[in-house]
């Protein structure tokens, strides 16, 4: 008991991350994730950090970049649009193989949209979300904890593949206080041979770089890339099953939506209705084994998001379309009540008899 | 009974929701009570959430158009200013976080001080990571103090890790309070706990307050 402390899910993002050895924060305030700032602001400075206000999210993205190619952990945070402006950077991260961490705060959209909740900036993430060929990993916390757990792991990952890792979050997760265990370090740690750090002039230099003046070489640089991709895909899909042995129903949902699904399905079982989850950890590698079995037992899926329907395609896609897939949404700021996830779990089990 | 109460204190710490507890106790003790939400900073989970239950027990409350909507515009209502003006009613006022949250304050801090008929509580949570003791809490009231040009007056002990707050959470943050007393030379005015937890903790501690409405998240 002692150890456990009351958080918000933005400032066990920011403790989480200096924990994982991040001494490097650049970002610029936006609703609903300032919190990680504010919170960097207060401790970067005691711990001989970096805390950088920039003028900017573009220039923001670019000191990570700047940072990442020195191999130190390094991350910025924001909002939707802001995860917008930063995309070009993003791309550069990715066309240099620079490992960092980028956490996605989610509100409303598209536009200036609004400052309620959402997870309607899936598709940019698991997609790569700027231009060029490119993945990103994307991490879906459901707990404050998780928020903790996750930013460390993101940390992992993005060095083991030197990847850019994105916490794919939204403004309740962000916002919202639960008990946290901060009893968590990173223990991965990989060494950074290609990390500009001076040579001293003992070895030749490295280069950090996107431009390829041939295109053969690109090409040589994406297959490569992509045959690392392929391993991120074979090895890292993470997911959670909760009452999936006998369901006939299976909800997906992630992050926040998971909390409200689970309560539906709960419900559902009450009613003798055999309805179960699979809460995806990481939405890419979306976890598509664990669909594809569960393809073979149910009878129907429904996707549970809160935008006008994203992740039902990974979901239509992992299970090659063998059963039907419905939709559950609320968009624009709004969660979807319990309530409404039941009448759709109900729906569809007489709908798919 | 002091005419105005003033919240506030590090974000996160509680703040709001004693607010609301504190104006439906004082309603039931027969006080004509408004709760003002002077909240600047936070855009989620701010006193309009409980309009339902304030309004059924008859307390006003003024708060900006703009909370729990779609933008994030720090804004109060020119209405805020009966808290100086309407002598006649009794006000709770839920401050945000901080010294950013405090900021707001300092519009009306001459006219209550004028008045001196006022508590200006910092609310206090030792499990929060930012204030899990005295030195640290105190840090934060002097960066209130000074951006509201206000000094407080008293302490709240709000000690809670959510819904893992256990007898044992409460009991075990009388000490840093204490503490947090001593080094501020303000009194405790009570620590506040969950119904669920009052039952069994008023044959332990003294001078505990209800809480009687609580937030529920997902």
């Amino acid at each position: 008991m002692s150890d456990m402390v009351l958080m918000k899910g933005n400032e066990a993002i920011a403790e989480a991350a200096i924990k994982a050895g991040c001494r490097h924060y650049f970002g610029y305030p936006i609703t609903p994730q300032t919190e990680v700032a504010a919170y960097m602001s207060k401790r970067m400075p005691k711990i001989g950090g970096t805390f950088l206000q920039a003028e900017s999210e573009v220039a923001a993205i670019n000191m990570v970049i700047g940072v990442a190619s020195t191999g130190k952990r390094v991350m910025t945070s924001s909002s939707s649009p802001g995860i917008s402006l930063k995309s070009e950077g993003i791309s550069y991260l990715a066309g240099c193989d620079l490992p960092a961490l980028v956490v996605n705060v989610q509100r409303g959209g598209p536009g200036l949209g609004g400052i309620q909740p959402s997870q309607s900036d899936y598709w940019q993430a698991v997609k790569g979300g700027s231009h060029g060929d490119f993945h990103n990993i994307v991490l879906a916390p459901a707990s404050v904890q998780e928020m903790a757990s996750l930013t460390v792991k993101g940390f992992e990952l993005a060095d083991k593949y030197r990847m850019v890792s994105m916490i794919l979050a939204d403004g309740t997760m962000g916002q919202m206080m639960e008990p946290v265990s901060l009893d968590i370090e990173s223990t991965f740690n990989v060494e950074k041979p290609w990390a500009v750090t001076g040579t001293k002039g003992e070895r030749k230099h490295n280069i950090v770089n996107s431009l390829f003046l041939q295109p053969e070489e690109l090409e040589k640089k994406n297959f490569e890339r992509f045959e690392r991709y392929k391993l991120v895909e074979a090895n890292e899909a993470m997911y959670e099953e909760y009452l999936m042995d006998d369901a006939e129903i299976c909800v997906v949902a992630f992050g926040i939506t998971s909390r409200v699904a689970k309560n539906a399905i709960n419900e559902a079982r009450k009613q003798g209705i055999k309805a179960g989850l699979i809460r995806p950890i990481t939405l890419w590698p979306f976890p598509k084994a664990a669909l594809y079995n569960a393809a073979d037992k149910c009878k129907a899926f429904i996707s549970v998001e809160m935008n006008m329907g994203q992740m039902i395609e990974d979901v239509e896609l992992s299970i090659r379309c063998k059963k039907p897939v419905h939709l559950c949404c609320r968009t624009g700021g709004m969660i979807p009540a319990p309530e409404q996830v039941l009448a759709k779990i109900i729906e569809v089990n007489e709908k798919e008899a | 009974m002091k005419r105005i109460t003033i919240l506030a204190g590090h974000y996160g710490s509680g703040k709001t929701n004693i607010a609301v507890n504190l104006a439906l106790k004082m309603k039931k003790d027969g006080f004509d009570t408004v709760i003002a939400d002077l909240d600047i900073v936070n855009p989620y989970f701010r006193t309009k959430d409980s309009l339902d239950r304030l309004e059924e027990s008859g307390i006003k409350l003024i708060s900006s158009e703009y909370a729990n909507s779609n933008v994030d515009i720090p804004a109060v209502p020119q209405e805020m200013y009966s808290i100086v003006d309407d002598k006649e009613k009794y006000y709770v006022v839920d401050l945000g976080g901080d010294d950013r949250g405090a900021f707001a304050l300092g519009r009306y801090s001459d006219k209550i001080k004028e008045e001196n008929d006022y508590e200006f509580i910092f609310v206090f949570n030792k499990y929060r990571p930012l204030t899990p003791d005295a030195l640290s809490a105190i840090e934060v009231m002097r960066e209130i103090e000074a951006a509201c040009n206000m000094s407080f007056t008293a302490i709240v002990n709000n000690s809670n890790i959510g819904e893992m707050t256990d007898e044992e959470a409460v009991l075990s943050s009388f000490a840093e309070c204490e503490r947090l007393s001593v080094a501020s030379g303000l009194p405790v005015l009570f620590t506040s706990v969950s119904a669920e937890l009052y039952g069994s903790l008023i044959k332990k501690a003294e001078n505990l307050f209800s809480l009687e409405l609580q937030k529920k998240i997902i």
